[in-house]
Formats: structure tokens, C-alpha cells, sequence
């Protein structure tokens, strides 16, 4: 796994803004390797959501570049980013919110191909019954309305909408958390067999680590805008380094006695998110790790690789048991109140 | 049912829906709204009158069309003075005893049946054009304003605030003393331009909230481009706000230009519309009433018809309501409970 391919998609200092103030992704860096499935991870509000609208120029980004198969897409022209489009897709999250209600399933199968491709109406509506087909309803559904259609229904015309255009990259934005668990399992699995056959690069956003588990080859983890590990899926599986990752992780619920599972303490985070408006001085993470210093109080940590494919935002990672040793002292008090820790063991990369 | 043919046993979509729902599926878009407007009870006895009124109308006492004078089967002309008979009361008897001048004739002895035929045609000339125009404007504006937002907007809607400041009936009057010599469709097109404002701010609330809705950033994943977005994507989605509104639009046209004549600014006096027969006739309300009865009742029959058209459409055109006729609109409403008025006077008097 450590051999890297060139990646298909990289941002580079990519940040979003909303209203001049509240910076939803703040310089994110991310390459995204042709043919893998990269989940990124993270709590409400920490901004997966418009990094993964941003890299498709759904969300306009207040700095940075996204480059994509080799073109600076984040300076396409209008006409030039429609083109670009028939290589990039998303999946929604809302199943029912992302069909129109007006148009036939047949129709907006259809549109990406026609938009981006300039297909004619009628090719495109015949690869349109193609893809119901494929993602395992009829063909004969194609005059029909989204509401005469279940919600796994609704995501699986999602995906084939997303396929139309045999597009190389897909964004699927938690394209399972409106679903029964019971119809989940359906929609991944086709999800990650449709990305096999089509040998598909895939942004996969989620708060559900099980599901990332499951379909994930990367996973990185964001935090408040920023991303603070990234790691191949079964080392983060195995012992994520950043102490949020950790926290996260354990709050998965485990099975005892299952040998392959890694027992873990419960972590619960203390305190709130903090208002992005605002974010606190210093490692973003402060005010609710365990292992804060004061160090982290006034140093913002770099995402730096430790180990090669791993990175990871944070002064004192798991994988550094010195640096972890000073702030252990410290572990049962209020994070914030950390006094008497001396200079950390590490130096800031 | 032949589609029951093509469902696979794990089709949950058709598992559990009713009878209703199992009527709609597997027809294309056109053919339910069809369906569920021709089966709209109120829409369709509206149309029929409607078109009744129209062939009436217009084929009573002929039409001029572009210059060409296409006669009608109707004696007088409505401009014609003729011989008074009976006082000038209507010599309609009922059942179906017409006489010379069903509907009367006036203190110089013009026909009235004539003349509301001739102002029921500018009726229906100046709410079309009204009509039209006016959702047009209305529709182009609030769909900018509401998808642009921003500075857009802004000015769109200081421009919209600006046409509502001008009092329509002034600017009316004004305009009928200018062009009066052009008549109806010249008022038509005049009111129009004045008349969008109610429409373009509704049509921009409903963008304002549409266009947050996901399935516009579907269809610029899918490279839409902007103009398409608007009208292909989100304006198909406020077609009910649309169509009622533009029958209300035309409905209160014909109410409009009824009292822009009436006060005596419409069209002017040797041409003859409803609001100006009443003007004309209204010192003869205490002792010859029919000399406006009969054009109130066709400004009635022709603002009320339009409303239900426009009821059995926005029902027809929503893709939840399940059932085909139409759900529950207010016209709907209003019809049964004087259907259940009518319906109960008979049993009440068999109690007693």
C-alpha cells in the first residue's frame, strides 16, 4: 500500500469561507490516488461536507487549487468546468432532495450525459434504462417520478445519475445516513462493486466508521476544517495517532470477545465544537484533548508524515509514547488547565 | 392492469401503494397532468363555460379580426339604434321564448345583447393579453432575482417596489386617455406591463427557497448550465405558484379594466366593454336593472371560470397528490358546501 500512484485529484491550500468570517475548510491539503476510495471522517459542522462540494466546485473556494487528472480546475472557466464535469460526479446525501419531483428518473439519469457529453436525447435516455438496470432496478422505471420511489430506490438513481457520464471520480456525500439500516448494506455494496467494475476514484463522506470500514482504502479524518490524520484504512483501523481519531474510533461500539477487534478505554470528549467563527489559538483541538500542553495552547501543529502514507496533525501522536508520557500526568485534569508541563520531547516539523 | 405484468416481486415502490397511486404510475408526466385535470369536476364545467361564453361571444355578433369583418347570426350590431319594443324591457321569457331583445334595449334603443357580446370580447381580449404579459414579466424577473440573489435581486425588486408605487388605476386612466383610440388591446398590454409585480415576488420566494434545494446542485454537477437550471429545473417546480396566481392575474384584469371603464378611463364610449356598460347604465339602476345585470353576470361568469381553470390545474400539476381528480382546493371547497346548501333544502323541507 505504500507505493502511491500519482494522484488523480490534489488540493492544495484549499479554504472556503462563508460570509468573511467563518472558515468552514481551512488550507486543506489532500491527494487523492487514481483508483482508491478515500473516506474522510469527522463530527457535524467539521466541514466534510463543503470540502467534498469544494473539490467539485459545487462550494466556491476562497483560496487554493484543485487540480484534477493533470488541470487546474479551480480556474475553469464556465464552459470549460461543464466539460470537466462528465469526469467528476457526486452522489448526495438527501435521496429525495436530489431528484427533481418534476422530472422522470429517465430524464435525470440522463441530464449529465446530455450537459456534459452532448449526447442526444435519445442515447442518453437508452444508457439512462442501462444504468437502472444496472443498479439493480427496471428499465421500465423510467418514466416515472422520484416519489413513487423508496428512499434506496431514490439513492440508487442517485448513483446511477452519478454514473451517466462514466465519470473517473465521484464525491458520494454520507450517501447512506438517510437510509434504514437495513437498506445501507444494499447501497454500499453497490456502491463499492459499481467503483471496482468502473475502476472509480471515490471522495466517500461519513460519520459512520463502520460503513468507512467497509468500503474505505484511506481514510482522513477532519476536524474543525482542518484534516488531522490521514492514514491507510487498516493502520487507522489499528491505532489512529491522532488523539481526535482516537476519541472517534472509540466511540464505535465493539464486540466483545471478537478477536479481530481491538478492545478500546472509551475516550469521551469534554466540551462542545468550538465556533469555527472563532477557532481556538494554537492546535484547533485544544480545548477538548487529553493531552494538550501549553505548547498546544500557542503552536498550531503541521500535518506532517510520521510514517510513509500517514500523516497526521498533532504534537504528541499515539505512535510517540514520550511526548504522550509528559502530558499523561496531566490526564485526569480539565484540559484546558494544563500547567506544569515542560518542553515538549519532540520538535514541531 | 398491464404494468402489474412488469413489477417484480422485490419492488417496494409498488408493494405498498394504494389504488391511487398505482393509477398514476408508469404513465409519463403529460398524461397524468391530463388526467387529473379532466377529472377535476370544477376545472371542467369552467372550461366548457368558458369556451361557451367564447363561441357565444363571438360568434353572436361576428368579429373584426386584423380588419376583415367576419359576420355574426345575431339581427342588431351593437352600436345600432333601433326601434324600442316593450319599454325596453328583455322580452326573454323563459323557458326559451327569446323575442326581438332578449336582454333588453337601452333608452336609445341599442341592443344590449349586442353590446355585452362586444364587451365581452374586449373582456377576454384584454385579460389574455394582460394575463400573458403580465406572467411573462413576472416570471423572467422573479426567477432572476430569486436565483441571483445579491445585488440582482436588489435592484429587481427596488424596480418591482417602483411599479407598485404607481397606482394601477391612475396609470390606467392615463394610459387610456393616451392610446384610448386603440381600445382593448392596447389596455390590454398596457396593464400588463404594470400588473407582474404580486407575481414576480411570489415567483422569487419560491426560488429563493428552491434553489437551496439539492437537487439544483444535481443538475449543475451534471453541467446545467445557469439558464437551464432556472427554467428547466427549478421554475417547473413553481408552476403551481405560477398558474394560480396568473388566473388570479387575469381574473382581477377583467375586474381591472370593469373599473378603469366604469370610471370612464378604459375603453372609450362609442366602443363598449362590461366595466363601461355599467358606467354607462348606472343611473338606471333603480328603474331598468337588467341594463347591468347582464354585463355584471358575464364579468362573473368569466373571473370565476378562470379561477377554478386555475385550481383544476395547480392540482393537476402537483406530483404528490397521489389521487387524480383534484385534492381540496379552496373553489373545490366552496363548491361543495353550496352543492351540501342546495342538497339540504330539500330533505329539511320534507321534515316538516
Amino acid at each position: 500500500m505504500n507505493t502511491r500512484r500519482p494522484p488523480l485529484l490534489s488540493a492544495s491550500g484549499l479554504s472556503v469561507t462563508y460570509g468573511g468570517s467563518v472558515t468552514a475548510v481551512c488550507e486543506v491539503d489532500l491527494e487523492v490516488a487514481e483508483g482508491e476510495t478515500l473516506a474522510l471522517v469527522g463530527e457535524s459542522g467539521c466541514g466534510k461536507s463543503t470540502l467534498g462540494r469544494a473539490l467539485l466546485r459545487l462550494e466556491p473556494a476562497s483560496a487554493g487549487t484543485i487540480t484534477f487528472a493533470g488541470t487546474d480546475i479551480s480556474r475553469l472557466s464556465r464552459a470549460g468546468l461543464r466539460l470537466a464535469r462528465a469526469d467528476m460526479q457526486m452522489v448526495f446525501q438527501d435521496p429525495m432532495g436530489s431528484l427533481n419531483p418534476r422530472r422522470s428518473i429517465g430524464a435525470i439519469i440522463a441530464e449529465p450525459l446530455r450537459q456534459t457529453r452532448g449526447v442526444s436525447v435519445a442515447d442518453a435516455l437508452r444508457r439512462a434504462r442501462e444504468l437502472l438496470e444496472r443498479v439493480g432496478l427496471s428499465a421500465s422505471m423510467a418514466d416515472r417520478r422520484p416519489h413513487e420511489f423508496s428512499g434506496g430506490q431514490r439513492q440508487r438513481i442517485g448513483i446511477a445519475r452519478a454514473l451517466a457520464s462514466s465519470p473517473r471520480f465521484i464525491v458520494a456525500d454520507e450517501p447512506v445516513s438517510a437510509l434504514d439500516v437495513s437498506v445501507q448494506a444494499q447501497v454500499i455494496n453497490l456502491l463499492g462493486d459499481l467503483t471496482r467494475q468502473e475502476n472509480l476514484t471515490m471522495v466517500f463522506i461519513s460519520h459512520d466508521l463502520g460503513v468507512v470500514r467497509h468500503v474505505a482504502t484511506r481514510v482522513a479524518v477532519m476536524y474543525l476544517g482542518q484534516i488531522v490524520e490521514i492514514a491507510d484504512r487498516d493502520d487507522f483501523f489499528a491505532g489512529p495517532e491522532h488523539p481526535y481519531s482516537e476519541a472517534l474510533l472509540s466511540a464505535v461500539p465493539a464486540l466483545r470477545g471478537d478477536p479481530s477487534e481491538v478492545v478500546r478505554e472509551r475516550i469521551v470528549l469534554r466540551g462542545e465544537l468550538p465556533n469555527p467563527a472563532a477557532p481556538p489559538a494554537g492546535c484547533r483541538f485544544n480545548t477538548r484533548c487529553a493531552y494538550a500542553t501549553d505548547l498546544c495552547l500557542t503552536e498550531t501543529p503541521a500535518l506532517r508524515e510520521i510514517t510513509e502514507g500517514r500523516m497526521v496533525r498533532c504534537h504528541f501522536p499515539a505512535s510517540d509514547p514520550d511526548g504522550r508520557a509528559v502530558a499523561a500526568v496531566d490526564r485526569d485534569e480539565d484540559p484546558i488547565e494544563h500547567t506544569a508541563i515542560s518542553s515538549p520531547t519532540k520538535e514541531i516539523a | 392492469m398491464t404494468n402489474l405484468l412488469l413489477q417484480t416481486p422485490e419492488d417496494p415502490a409498488s408493494a405498498g401503494m394504494t389504488i391511487e397511486q398505482r393509477e398514476v404510475e408508469g404513465l409519463s408526466q403529460g398524461t397524468i397532468v391530463r388526467r387529473r385535470f379532466f377529472r377535476h369536476r370544477g376545472a371542467m364545467i369552467s372550461i366548457i363555460a368558458l369556451l361557451l361564453v367564447a363561441a357565444l361571444v363571438y360568434s353572436s355578433i361576428g368579429v373584426n379580426l386584423f380588419g376583415v369583418q367576419i359576420p355574426g347570426w345575431w339581427r342588431f350590431g351593437y352600436e345600432a339604434q333601433n326601434t324600442i319594443i316593450n319599454r325596453g324591457n328583455p322580452t326573454w321569457t323563459l323557458p326559451f321564448n327569446f323575442g326581438l331583445h332578449p336582454f333588453g334595449q337601452d333608452e336609445i334603443g341599442r341592443d344590449i345583447f349586442a353590446r355585452v357580446m362586444r364587451g365581452a370580447q374586449q373582456s377576454i381580449v384584454v385579460t389574455l393579453l394582460f394575463g400573458s404579459i403580465a406572467a411573462v414579466i413576472g416570471v423572467v424577473i422573479g426567477a432572476l432575482a430569486g436565483f441571483y440573489r445579491g445585488w440582482v435581486d436588489q435592484w429587481l425588486m427596488r424596480l418591482t417596489d417602483l411599479f407598485i408605487i404607481f397606482p394601477i388605476l391612475i396609470i390606467g386612466a392615463v394610459l387610456g386617455r393616451a392610446v384610448g383610440g386603440l381600445g382593448a388591446a392596447a389596455l390590454g398590454i398596457g396593464l400588463g406591463f404594470l400588473g407582474w409585480t404580486a407575481l414576480a415576488r411570489l415567483v422569487r420566494g419560491e426560488f429563493l427557497s428552491l434553489r437551496e434545494r439539492e437537487f439544483v446542485d444535481a443538475a449543475r454537477v451534471a453541467g446545467a448550465g445557469t439558464g437551464r437550471i432556472i427554467f428547466k429545473h427549478i421554475l417547473p417546480n413553481a408552476v403551481g405558484v405560477v398558474i394560480v396566481s396568473s388566473t388570479l392575474l387575469m381574473s382581477g384584469a377583467i375586474l381591472t379594466e370593469a373599473a378603469l371603464s366604469f370610471l370612464g378611463f378604459g375603453i372609450a364610449a362609442p366602443d363598449v366593454s362590461l366595466g363601461q356598460l355599467i358606467n354607462e347604465y348606472q343611473g338606471a339602476f333603480q328603474t331598468r336593472p337588467w341594463l347591468f345585470w347582464w354585463p355584471g353576470l358575464f364579468i362573473i361568469i368569466i373571473a370565476l371560470a378562470i379561477n377554478f381553470i386555475g385550481d383544476g390545474l395547480r392540482d393537476a400539476f402537483d406530483p404528490r397528490q397521489r389521487r387524480i381528480p383534484g385534492g381540496t382546493g379552496p373553489y373545490r371547497q366552496m363548491g361543495q358546501v353550496i352543492a351540501g346548501w342546495f342538497r339540504r333544502r330539500p330533505s329539511n323541507a320534507g321534515i316538516r
